[in-house]
């Protein structure tokens, strides 16, 4: 794993739940700059699934790979699928949906290192 | 139905359960169901004889969230319906599951999502269900019984 990528997208998908909590707070529903986080993020997700998939390429291996490949189809799916339901929910509660899909991510990072590296 | 006591928009049926608050549980349960069927898929596949009991009850888990997904999704008499009846089986399945692994540990080589209470899940797995029975309970018309 490239854990500088990691650590970014960890990073970054806390700062926009963090941003997303606060406009569940203050009511309002999902406007542009969570769609553009959730982008940015997505696109360092499908990056670090372009590197894995050179390396394993390359022979390296993950400790449980089945497990592995899992977390890669999944660390991809999460945030369409959320903006998705956030979309259609146009009240706060759109809003939370993102906060809680954006907060999906960094568990899905750890436990990719953790079945990567044992 | 005559019931003074809501306005605008209440139909007979109760509030929607797929709308506001209920979309973030139906997120929450999407992602438990893509976890939970995606770990028992790997376990049954990859080492399904070290813990039989545990994976079944792994992939039994998943079949629920699964279906309370669709149902709160879904909405309607019958989503309430098939959503009452996971959120239940759930309840009483992480606290079953919950304190069997607490009291005779050799029952469950290996952890399933409602072991030791859904510690391995951040217990989110002990509040969902809570969570989404409070949900169908106060989008419910208030009950005659």
């Amino acid at each position: 794993m490239t854990d500088g990528l990691a650590n970014g997208i960890v990073i970054g998908s806390l700062v926009l739940a963090a941003w997303a909590l606060l406009t569940t707070a203050l009511d309002r529903p999902v406007g542009r700059t969570h769609l553009v986080g959730l982008g940015l993020i997505e696109l360092a997700l499908v990056v670090q699934v372009v590197v894995a998939v050179v390396k394993m390429a390359s022979g390296e291996r993950a400790e449980e790979m089945a497990t592995f490949i899992g977390y890669l189809i999944a660390s991809l799916l999460v945030l369409p699928v959320g903006a998705a339901l956030a979309l259609i929910e146009r009240s706060r509660w759109g809003s939370a949906i993102v906060a809680l899909a954006s907060l999906v991510i960094p568990v899905v990072i750890v436990r990719m290192r953790q079945v990567w590296g044992g | 139905m005559g019931d003074g006591r809501q306005s605008g928009g209440k139909v007979a049926e109760g509030r929607a359960i797929n709308a506001g608050p209920g979309r973030v549980l139906i997120a929450v349960y999407a992602i438990f169901a893509l976890s939970a069927t995606a770990r028992a898929g790997v376990q049954i596949a990859t080492k399904f004889s070290d813990a039989p009991v545990a994976y079944l009850l792994s992939a039994l888990a998943a079949v629920i969230y699964v279906l309370a997904t669709v149902g709160l999704a879904r909405g309607g008499r019958a989503g309430r319906r098939i959503a009452v009846v996971c959120c239940t089986v759930e309840l009483v399945g992480v606290l079953t599951v919950g304190t069997v692994s607490v009291l005779v540990r050799s029952v469950f080589p290996d952890d399933t999502v409602w072991s030791y209470y859904g510690r391995g899940y951040g217990f989110v797995p002990l509040v969902l269900p809570v969570l989404g029975l409070y949900w169908l309970w106060r989008t419910a018309r208030p009950a005659v019984a």
